[in-house]
């Protein structure tokens, strides 16, 4: 689905991902860890392709097409989703209508997914106008199940979200990335509908309570590192915090100068 | 800033009389067609009442509603005997020289008013009409709303296809009784080389209710004009919601003022504003003088193409206690909306309209449905201009 060779990415002059490389199968969930800073966010909005993040080397491939400098739209018209942190409030623009547009021409029963986030009494509200951390996020779910992206990116689908909606977003992200299978089917064939791929960044790993992670890797510096499962990636990461991965990263440094004096 | 003045030498205030219509679905398909963008319906579906002004002249009045007087100006002075209590008394014939001309030479204009605690339900329409080259036009309308009446006036003012050189000076006065509420629209509708010069001021009993929505959509040469509200009467409330665009060529310079001069009064504008290529000068005033009292004001402006925008807003407070505030911003739209909308498939123009469109947004103003439609039609053609 998704393929990333050796992305570096600048921001103005400063060089943030130093050399990406990620594949992501079809109907995969990868999820992303790191400290605030190491370029996480940052390498969703490449994939994303927002203006400010410049690639100076390397290729995105999505579904075998070079998209390292297609614009936005057409990212998003080939099928790549992103659910926001802090999306812009757009005045005078309803709810409801964003959703439509992000359906396009394919017909949606609008206030039928709204009901499915508890969001159908905000239709009728200005994008983002005043929403709550957790609104935000119904917000975008909504939206993303009307546009129904091949390849969902989550940027910190947990922050400033509470308990009680954490449940209700971490069910409606599993949807998301299981597709929305009838109500019989068998197991054969969820597995066979479950196409949709997820690239989640966490810091709290709240989400992983809710979707069926498959791989996990820790984003240091602009480096991946660290391929595990998310959970012990996790339960690592909690234990000894970043810097684990900072002397990881050394001694596997260190052990490539070894291997080119040899 | 000055106000930039018209030679109104260059027009004739003479001789262009009109005979009356009767009905205003018998105009021709381009002249309906001018005054459905702004407001008017030629039906006169869901309206109590119609009156329309052609260059000179008086050409159609007429209501059956119960409570409501609608006349034109002329007939009203002769039946009120000069309409003491109302005429020219908030707007000063010497102000100007504009106010000057109308003064000399009236040609017409709407009387209006709902009578002591009539609720007029469906919205009265009027019209100002200017049709040939070198028509100058002078009206001066009243408008009352006596005790605990309720009244929304539609008033459209438009030339007709092809006129070329034409000057419009109104004078409008408003008068709101005591728990009176009036929810005032015009919509403008010129030409591209009309000269607009409108005079208009209201006064607010106590409790009354006052909400001046105006809108600004299409090409206008010149226009300039300040309307004031003073709230009088305690508890009242005044609101002006504006929306304006200026293509290129138009030069739009226009502000609202609200005078708070009793205690417990409101007083909010709201100004949305567009250029994409013309000028506006969006001014905006707000003056407290008891206690308690609250003001806001609100001017916003976009810039597409090579446009102008100048807000000046500005607050005045006398004495300890008031609350004003005020909010302005002049630019362009943010990148950072455009890219969110992208990411949902939409292309930069799909996007950059949607933004715009909002923007414009006339929903605060609770026009009557098929208005509403109307405006946002228009609103959805400058999307089709190179500009957008």
């Amino acid at each position: 689905m998704l393929e990333i060779r050796d992305l570096h990415v600048c921001i103005g002059d400063v060089e943030v991902l130093k050399g990406i490389d990620l594949k992501i199968e079809a109907g995969e969930t990868f999820i992303l860890f790191g400290p605030n800073g190491s370029g996480k966010t940052t390498l969703l909005m490449t994939l994303m392709g927002f203006a400010n993040y410049t690639v100076t080397q390397g290729q995105i491939l999505f579904k075998g097409q070079d998209i390292t400098h297609a614009p936005m739209y057409e990212r998003a018209r080939l099928g790549i989703g992103m659910s926001f942190q802090r999306p812009p409030t757009i005045h005078g623009l309803k709810t409801g209508h964003l959703v439509k547009m992000c359906a396009r021409e394919r017909e949606v029963d609008v206030e039928d997914l709204a009901r499915k986030v508890n969001f159908d009494r905000f239709l009728e509200r200005d994008v983002n106008a005043g929403f709550s951390g957790g609104e935000i996020k119904r917000s975008e779910m909504l939206q993303l199940m009307a546009q129904r992206p091949d390849l969902v990116l989550f940027d910190e689908p947990e922050s400033g979200v509470d308990l009680e909606n954490m449940a209700l977003i971490g069910q409606t992200a599993r949807q998301l990335l299981d597709g929305m299978p009838p109500a019989s089917c068998s197991m054969k064939q969820q597995k066979a509908r479950c196409k949709t791929s997820g690239l989640i960044i966490t810091h709290t790993g709240y989400i992983l309570e809710y979707v069926n992670a498959d791989r996990g890797q820790v984003m240091y510096d602009g480096h991946l590192c660290c391929e595990a499962r998310p959970r012990d990636i996790l339960d690592h990461v909690s234990k000894y915090g970043y810097q684990e991965c900072l002397r990881c990263l050394d001694s596997d440094a260190s052990l490539g100068q070894i291997k080119e004096a040899l | 800033m000055a106000f930039k003045n018209v030679d109104l030498t260059r027009y004739s205030f003479e001789g262009a009389q009109a005979d009356a219509i009767t009905d205003l679905s018998t105009l021709d398909e381009f002249d309906r067609k001018r005054l459905l963008y702004a407001g008017i319906d030629v039906n006169a579906k869901e309206r109590s009442g119609s009156f329309m002004h052609m260059n000179h002249s008086g050409v159609h009045c007429q209501s059956t509603q119960e409570g409501l007087e609608l006349m034109d100006i002329k007939q009203a002075l002769k039946t009120y005997d000069g309409l003491p209590q109302y005429f020219w008394k908030m707007v000063d014939p010497n102000r100007d020289e504009y106010t000057r001309a109308a003064a000399e030479h009236l040609h017409g204009g709407y009387f209006i008013r709902a009578r002591k605690g009539a609720r007029i339900e469906a919205p009265v329409q009027s019209c100002l009409f200017i049709k040939g080259n070198g028509v100058g036009q002078n009206v001066h309308n009243v408008v009352i709303v006596e005790e605990g009446a309720e009244m929304h006036i539609i008033t459209g003012c438009a030339t007709a296809h092809g006129t070329r050189e034409a000057a419009h000076l109104g004078i409008s006065e408003f008068f709101v009784h005591k728990g009176g509420k009036l929810t005032f629209t015009m919509i403008h509708n010129w030409g591209e080389d009309t000269a607009v010069r409108p005079r208009s001021a209201g006064v607010l009993e106590e409790d009354a209710v006052l909400v001046n929505n105006y809108v600004l959509l299409k090409p206008v040469k010149d226009l300039q004009m300040y309307p004031t509200l003073t709230l009088a009467g305690r508890g009242s409330v005044a609101r002006f919601n504006s929306v304006i665009v200026a293509p290129e060529g138009s030069y739009v310079d226009t502000g609202n003022r609200i005078l708070l001069n009793a205690p417990d009064t409101r007083g909010e504008i709201i100004a949305r504003t567009l250029t994409t290529g013309g000028t506006i000068i969006n001014r905006g005033h707000i003056g407290a003088y008891q206690v308690p009292a609250r003001g806001h004001l609100e001017c916003k402006g976009l810039i597409l193409g090579n446009g102008v925008i100048h807000a000046i807003p500005e607050l005045e407070g006398t004495v300890d206690g008031v609350e004003l505030s005020h909010e302005a911003a002049v630019g362009k739209i943010a990148q950072e909306e455009i890219e969110y909308l992208m990411a949902r498939g939409l292309d930069e123009d799909e996007a950059t309209s949607t933004i715009v469109r909002g923007f414009l947004n006339v929903d605060i103003m609770g026009l009557p449905r098929e208005l509403e439609q109307a405006v946002e039609d228009q609103i959805n053609q400058l999307d089709a201009s190179d500009a957008m």
